[in-house]
């Protein structure tokens, strides 16, 4: 029987988590590296599929592996299902740094010598999220192209696979994920909202342990991969969900736990600047895509694709302004505009990461949005890729010829507008509940409700102006 | 705080966000009146579609000819039954009644180049009803998640000084 517990959150409020590993049969499906690694092998399968789909097959990207089962159906899946409920769980079984890992161990499954590589700790200088906030903002630069042509779809993740390698055997562990991957430092931020969470049960246990195997490995599992010590745990943001500490806990004190939504937000809590920085520089980019790919103008998409031209420089100046300096500058002045109504003494750069975390409801949900929009309209081109992956004209499912169908019709707008709609509500309670936590009240609170709606009146007017 | 007074806030919400929903954008009397024939003739090249934007009364009798200036291109306005398809040189043509108020996306349904799932316009009947209706809801979601949902801390954690 999964143990119920009811702990306050930091709000106040009565909160229930569920231990899912006291259920047996779910910890010994986690412990197990089999179902683990049958997932990663099937992941790394598929990987490989549309990289090679992306180089050898038809161009066309509506008719691709690469783009269809990449921008459509995995990322879809990523943005709408698996993040919000799942968080990180997907990172455990990401394909991308597998390779690298393997090779980092020397082993696919327990440990087994010493492994290779330097194993060199990640440089100090570029720890935090600075550098995955890069990486994210490089690769969105050149997202339409990437998104639109297979051939490019297969060799950013050829490349992203590489370079994984790299890392994996110049430094520790998986430098790549925590510190370089940029689909990662976006998975990590909107995990906090995610249902789900790896936590110790009692700190003084781990506290009392002096071999710290969840850390520094056992016969039994490999030190966090993510260089974690769970102990410390407080948020999803650095948690791969990779299942170690689970396996190299000699004292069963790691648990997976359902717990209410947005846990981790806690309004008492200031997050680090690079994470606040994320959280603004994610909202400005799912507004941008939403405008760019969505929008009515054709110009600006055409300006997005033409990679090197002046008017892609003249986009890539506009997407850099905007996600970069004019939403966290609006961000920055809602809440100094805040602090100043309130009369409350603090900081601008606190008053920034208090407030951060509450735009992760409404991030998450624009992307979720934007992504349902996306799919809805494109789902119908998923079966007939599966059925002649590689578009040597075979009909191995009999949908190679089905017809392109909209999902959705009208209905799709207004789920579109609930689940933004419903991220907004989310984020105006946080928002609340850190402007009283400052006491600083709803005066505090509204410029920054002012922030929230312009970003989603924004995303409304694309979705069905 | 009983229980009808904690539902209060909820039950209000939920009152007013139907009434906005079902007022906010009803045609006004400065509306263009619905009922006469409008003949478009749309533009499909490079991924786009011009005019990029449809706008015509409620019950009008719409015909839209599509005309394609550089591959084949489908025209499919999601919400209506319309679909048609013009190679480059031969137009095509389709009429209907716009008989349901509101914004909706035309999408190019025949696959044209590596943009063409972007490819887009919008066909509006009437004013933009949805996006004010949605606009509205969006105060009303602020509302209820900054004042109903909220509930001040049982213990509140460190606060700081106030100035």
């Amino acid at each position: 029987m999964a143990e119920a517990r009811k702990p306050r959150s930091a709000s106040g409020s009565l909160m229930t988590h569920v231990d899912l590993t006291r259920l047996p049969f779910v910890r010994s499906m986690l412990v197990a590296r089999g179902p683990q690694l049958a997932v990663q092998l099937a992941a790394v399968a598929g990987l490989l599929l549309v990289i090679a789909s992306g180089l050898l097959g038809t161009p066309v990207g509506s008719r691709n592996p690469a783009t269809v089962l990449v921008w459509i159906a995995w990322w879809a899946a990523l943005m709408i299902v698996a993040v919000p409920f799942f968080g990180r769980l997907w990172c455990g079984v990401c394909p991308l740094p597998l390779p690298g890992e393997w090779l980092q161990r020397g082993a696919l499954l327990r440990p087994r010598g010493r492994g290779r590589g330097l194993g060199l700790p990640w440089p100090r200088r570029l720890r935090g999220l600075w550098v995955q906030n890069a990486a994210f903002v490089i690769v969105a630069l050149f997202s339409l192209p990437v998104l639109t042509q297979p051939r490019l779809t297969a060799l950013l993740l050829a490349g992203l696979v590489l370079v994984a390698i790299a890392v994996s055997l110049v430094f520790e562990r998986r430098s790549f994920c925590r510190y370089l991957c940029p689909v990662g430092g976006f998975i990590g931020l909107y995990a906090q909202a995610a249902p789900l969470e790896v936590r110790v049960r009692d700190p003084r246990v781990c506290a009392d342990h002096t071999t710290k195997t969840c850390y520094t490995g056992s016969a039994d599992g490999y030190g966090c991969p993510w260089q974690v010590f769970p102990a410390t745990l407080t948020s999803n943001v650095s948690c791969g969900v990779c299942l170690e500490c689970l396996r190299t806990c000699p004292l069963d004190n790691v648990a997976i736990r359902l717990r209410p939504m947005g846990a981790d937000l806690r309004p008492s809590a200031p997050v680090r600047i690079d994470e606040a920085f994320k959280s603004l520089v994610l909202i400005g980019s799912a507004l941008v895509y939403a405008i760019v790919l969505l929008g009515p103008s054709s110009a600006l998409r055409a300006a997005a694709a033409a990679v090197g031209s002046p008017s892609w420089l003249v986009y890539a100046a506009g997407f850099l302004l905007v996600t970069v300096v004019l939403v966290p500058g609006l961000f920055l002045a809602a809440t100094s505009l805040g602090r100043s109504a309130a009369r409350r003494r603090l900081s601008a750069n606190e008053g920034l990461r208090r407030f951060a975390p509450a735009l992760v409801p409404l991030g998450l949900a624009a992307w979720a949005a934007f992504s349902l929009g996306f799919v809805l309209t494109n789902v119908s081109y998923i079966l007939p890729v599966l059925s002649d992956p590689i578009g040597l004209g075979w009909d191995l499912l009999g949908t190679t010829s089905m017809p392109w169908t909209p999902v959705g019709g009208t209905l799709a707008s207004w789920a579109l507008v609930a689940i933004v709609l419903a991220g907004l509500a989310w984020s105006s309670r946080h928002i609340r509940a850190v402007a009283e936590n400052l006491t600083g009240g709803v005066r505090m609170a509204m410029p920054v409700w002012g922030f929230s709606f312009l970003v989603t009146a924004g995303l409304l007017w694309v979705f069905v102006a | 705080m009983t229980r009808f007074n904690r539902l209060l806030p909820y039950v209000a919400l939920t009152a007013l966000a139907v009434v906005v929903v079902a007022l906010v954008g009803l045609p006004s009397s400065s509306a263009r009146s619905g009922g006469v024939a409008r003949n478009v003739r749309v533009e499909a090249s490079a991924y786009a579609f011009t005019p990029a934007t449809i706008e015509v009364d409620p019950g009008d009798r719409v015909t839209i000819e599509l005309a394609s200036t550089d591959v084949v291109h489908g025209l499919h306005i999601e919400g209506y039954d319309v679909n048609l398809t013009a190679d480059p040189g031969q137009p095509a043509t389709v009429s209907f009644v716009a008989d349901r108020p509101g914004t909706y996306r035309i999408r190019c349904s025949v696959p044209c180049g590596p943009l063409h799932p972007f490819m887009s316009g919008r066909l509006r009947v009437g004013p933009p009803s949805t996006f004010w209706r949605a606009m509205a809801l969006a105060l009303i979601a602020i509302a209820a998640g900054g004042m109903a949902l909220w509930r001040k801390p049982a213990s509140p954690g460190a606060r700081l000084a106030p100035s």
